[in-house]
């Protein structure tokens, strides 16, 4: 568990995003600005050395709570504080600079994450020359070299341009970019989502290793459990911009609480093919323009009851050592589950 | 379709090993060899330039040194036809000027103009398009009510303008003296929206792709973000659009010219010519005015194939 | 093969070649690709990207984009060839005895045309009905596949419906002309994990109603256990494995199913590594003589590296893998015990 002060502690994050039409026609169609809530109140702390994992379906948010940590949106409320130090209060680039340098991020999308006209060795170099830590040329080359090598890549692979690699390779070269600068954190926007199954494992045992040698923290976004039982210490589950449930993973998914988690969980599809019953999933994710009243769950959930309509619930300490937000679970209605999942 | 891009990648093996074999190699090229047209509206190209660079050494007069010319050869016709010189190649016009020589002169002039402006439209307009694309909002919404409301003139006639400005500004002798730069100015300003509005759209798209993220997680500033990253990735579409330009550019050059509020008479360029020699199709003397045509028309025509060809050959990489 | 073999295979594939020609030469993206389809059953043809999946799925129903051709081979549904029909009766069967559903809903449906008008001309096309029977038969189809208010929704536009309900509707377009095939190509990939699970409980069930066999073309090997009779494991354009999914799954025979099952994440088990299979899938360009899979192999031998094998039965299984050579082949069966 976390020695010390947690390296990063977000506090009630949230991001809305204005989808109105544009002035103009707002004023001639007498329509109201519409306001998207991405992110509505998310709050979590990870550890030095640990990885937490966001998961959710497309919609739930996860992907603007990596971008509001990362700095590339400005929550609209809310604080995130970097070994203590509020970033969120910081403005301008010389002050964020020293911080910057310290967290990077990986993206989902390995054609689109690397110029496509810069060579592979000065995508590498950026970080270290924007934050100016290394002035010596050969120094930096060496440097370069150094960095293809730790993500299993060769050195002469740095003459290349990014069309000259597959999608696993140009992951590794956007891994290599995120650790030139020394950080001590990234955030891990889906980067295995665009990957064939043996080469997300590849980039996974790499992963693991690189948090091991060099004492890494991640934020993990996925939308694969599988890839999220695997990798993560803790794992938060989020639907319509709030987190659910947080909890250390294996205990989640050996004993779901919410029941969005448990709907998750069975959507999983059945490799080991052990015949186990489904509770049939109901309905689809709402409009997030548009969501329901009270607990956004209610009209998918088998437990909601005139509560659960009315009011929406806090994230609550479960009984098992995890939080939920979920009334049916705060007044213990549900009955506890046994998954297949290996035991917490 | 996954695999079907994947073979086309995989088709598009680069183990090449220098850049100058790599574009040898490269599709574009490929597809530049395999055009017969295109190869030929290159090398007309390229002779028209050369031509217009290397005159003084490859006319076989001055024709605006007025102490080469000699009014006894005026008038003469082609030298294939009967009454020419061999020395006129094209024959002579009223003042005794070779027309030849005229028109390799006056291509200078028009290339100037044409290269000029296509250069300054560029520099305003993808300048304009990534600022506008990248930075959106307000500023966006500024230039682009701009644009469109000098696209709402035609673009000869905001040069007209220009130039008529810049007429009643300075004194004759200094716009003389600077028509060529006013001419520049006037065409290059009147021709920056095609530019702006397609760097804007692919700036638009490309701030959104993650390299661009990338680089702001870093921590450039966005004026480095946007020249280092983003303007190599929309270039492609911008040469496409300065080869057919500066075939417009010329165009326009000479049309002003021709209606007398272009290059002054000292420099003529090639629509100078036409116009001067458009007094004479009629009593004969039809040289004067169609060989400088024919090179206005062969030029304009060059360019504007070798930019098809490009567009084309281009086309399946601009995404 | 294994299977039900009342009658002859509802689909029979043999040989089957798929070349594009380029300026570099020709490359072949599916190389001797032999499989069969029995009436009502699913196969699933796995395979990572590359490895020729969708273009075996487009080739049997004559969607392959030119320069791509079928260069050899030959393609059987109910016993008549139709891999060299020319394109008027290609149209006919497809549609009418081959239905199609493909990944992205968005553009499988035309935007300018209503769900209803879609349905209806596909039916009055392929059928012999009249507009209003058409109309009937289509809102039928909606409510079978679960579209709430069908008889309202028909008169919609792709549009206004959501990701999981698109793809609903081109289940129900795919199957309104009653063919007795369909080929899926990837039709859960960019759904939510949860409507997922919905669309393929779904088609299974329908194709099971209709009597249609399914051909379920996918990366997601997850997909295919809980879909899947049998699978085919697809590496480089060639065959590495058929058989009986369960087989398949709980005991692959190829070292690259082997590797492929392993890679694959579980959470029934906590494990530090995945297995990892080194280098990529060879691009096609650069195919190794032999077993293509060769340069990656944890078990390889010799005779791998110099000649390609054929599907050899296993077990329930068949796997091109010279490990599983037949038991009267002494000689290489002694080279993989040493190599």
């Amino acid at each position: 568990m976390a020695d010390g002060a947690p390296l990063l502690s977000v506090r009630d994050i949230a991001r809305s995003f204005d989808v109105s039409k544009s002035f103009l026609a707002r004023m001639i169609e007498r329509q109201p600005r519409v306001l998207l809530k991405a992110v509505d109140g998310v709050s979590f702390d990870i550890a030095r050395g640990q990885t937490l994992s966001l998961v959710g379906e497309s919609g739930c948010g996860k992907s603007t709570v990596a971008r509001l940590v990362v700095g590339l949106y400005r929550p609209s409320r809310g604080s995130i504080e970097f070994e203590g130090v509020n970033v969120t209060a910081l403005r301008r680039r010389a002050d964020l600079a020293p911080i910057r340098r310290r967290f990077q991020m990986i993206f989902q999308d390995p054609y689109a994450s690397l110029n496509p006209r810069w060579r592979v060795r000065d995508i590498i170099a950026e970080p270290i020359r924007a934050h100016k830590l290394m002035q010596d040329k050969r120094e930096l080359g060496k440097r370069v070299d150094e960095l293809l090598r730790l993500v299993r890549l060769a050195p002469a692979d740095g003459e290349k341009y990014p069309h000259e690699f597959s999608g696993g390779q140009r992951q590794r070269i956007s891994i290599a970019r995120a650790l030139s600068s020394n950080p001590e954190f990234l955030v891990c926007d889906e980067p295995t989502s665009a990957l064939d199954v043996s080469v997300q494992a590849q980039i996974l045992n790499l992963m693991k290793d690189l948090q091991r040698e060099l004492g890494l923290t991640y934020l993990f976004i996925s939308h694969n459990l599988a890839v999220v039982f695997h990798i993560s210490d803790r794992v938060g589950v989020m639907y319509l911009g709030r987190i659910v449930e947080l909890a250390e993973s294996k205990q989640l998914f050996a004993r779901p609480q919410h029941p969005y988690t448990r709907m998750l969980l069975d959507a999983i599809p059945d490799l080991e093919m052990s015949g186990r019953g489904r509770t049939p999933v109901a309905g689809e994710v709402p409009n997030p323009l548009d969501p329901p009243t009270g607990c956004t769950f209610h009209p998918r959930c088998p437990w909601a009851n005139e509560r659960c309509r009315r009011e929406e619930p806090a994230m609550k300490p479960t009984p098992s050592g995890a939080s939920a937000a979920c009334h049916a679970v705060e007044e213990g209605r549900i009955p506890t589950l046994k998954t297949g999942a290996a035991p917490a | 379709m996954v695999e079907v891009s994947d073979v086309s990648a995989a088709s598009a093996e680069a183990n090449a090993p220098g850049a100058l074999r790599r574009a040898y190699d490269s599709d574009v090229f490929y597809s530049f060899r395999h055009s017969p047209i295109t190869m030929l509206a290159a090398l007309v190209t390229l002779l028209g330039f050369l031509g217009a660079i290397f005159a003084p050494w490859l006319a076989t007069q001055n024709p605006f040194d007025l102490r080469t010319l000699s009014l006894m050869d005026a008038n003469l016709p082609p030298s294939w036809v009967e009454g020419g010189e061999a020395k006129y190649l094209f024959g002579t016009d009223n003042q005794g000027r070779d027309v030849f020589s005229t028109i390799l002169y006056g291509s200078r002039v028009s290339l100037l103009v044409g290269v000029g402006s296509v250069i300054l439209a560029l520099i305003l307009g993808v300048g304009l398009g990534l600022l506008s694309g990248y930075v959106g909002g307000s500023i966006d919404a500024f230039i682009m009510r701009v644009a469109d409301v000098q696209l709402s003139f035609p673009a000869i006639l905001i040069a007209l303008l220009i130039d008529g400005i810049t007429r009643a500004i300075l004194p004759r002798e200094a716009h003389d003296a600077a028509a060529v730069y006013v001419l520049i100015l006037s065409i290059g300003a009147s021709g920056w929206v095609q530019y702006a509005r397609t760097v804007r759209g692919s700036t638009m798209v490309e701030k959104n792709k993650e390299y661009v993220q990338a680089a702001r997680v870093i921590g450039l500033h966005p004026v480095a973000i946007m020249l280092r990253h983003v303007l190599p990735n929309v270039m492609g579409p911008v040469l496409v659009i300065a080869t057919i330009h500066l075939a417009v550019a010329i165009i326009t050059e000479a049309t002003l010219s021709f209606l007398g509020v272009g290059v002054p008479p000292t420099q003529p360029s090639l629509g100078t010519l036409i116009r001067i020699g458009n007094n004479f199709l009629f009593s004969g003397e039809w040289w004067i005015t169609v060989f400088p045509g024919a090179a206005l028309v062969i030029m304009v025509l060059a360019v504007n194939l070798l930019g098809d060809w490009l567009r084309d050959a281009l086309n399946p990489k601009l995404r | 093969m294994t299977g039900l073999r009342s009658n002859k295979p509802l689909l029979d594939v043999r040989n089957l070649r798929v070349e594009f020609p380029t300026r570099r030469g020709t490359l072949v993206a599916v190389d001797d690709v032999s499989f069969h389809i029995n009436a009502g059953e699913v196969l699933g043809v796995v395979g990572e990207s590359g490895a020729g999946k969708s273009l075996t799925g487009a080739a049997i129903i004559g969607l392959l984009e030119p320069p791509g051709r079928i260069a050899g081979g030959t393609v059987r549904l109910e016993g008549q060839r139709i891999d060299n029909l020319p394109a008027e009766q290609l149209r006919r069967i497809r549609g009418r005895q081959i239905g199609a559903v493909f990944q992205d809903p968005l553009t499988s449906l035309d935007p300018l045309f209503t769900v209803g008008q879609q349905l209806v001309e596909t039916i009055t096309t392929h059928l012999d009905l009249s507009e209003t029977q058409a109309r009937d038969r289509a809102v039928e189809l909606l409510r079978e596949v679960g579209i709430p208010g069908a008889e309202r929704r028909i008169d919609h536009y792709p549009h206004q419906f959501s990701g999981g309900m698109r793809q609903r509707v081109v289940i129900a377009l795919a199957l309104c002309a009653q063919p007795r095939l369909i080929i899926a190509d990837e039709p859960t990939t960019a759904l939510d994990v949860s409507i997922q699970a919905q669309i393929i409980t779904l088609l299974k069930r329908l194709c099971r109603d209709h009597g249609a066999a399914v051909m379920l073309v996918t990366h997601d090997m997850g997909v295919i256990a809980e879909t899947a009779d049998r699978v085919a494991v697809m590496y480089a354009g060639r065959i590495a494995e058929i058989g009986p999914v369960a087989e398949v799954i709980r005991q692959p025979r190829h070292p690259y199913t082997v590797g492929l099952m392993g890679s694959i994440p579980k959470i029934d088990r906590a494990v530090e590594r995945l297995v990892q299979i080194e280098g990529a899938m060879p691009r096609l360009t650069a195919i190794p003589p032999g077993c293509a899979f060769n340069p990656r192999c944890p078990k390889v031998f010799d005779r791998c590296r110099v000649e390609r094998p054929e599907l050899m039965p296993v077990g329930a299984n068949h796997a091109a893998c010279w490990l599983h050579a037949p038991s009267s082949d002494k000689q290489t069966l002694a080279e993989a015990a040493r190599g």
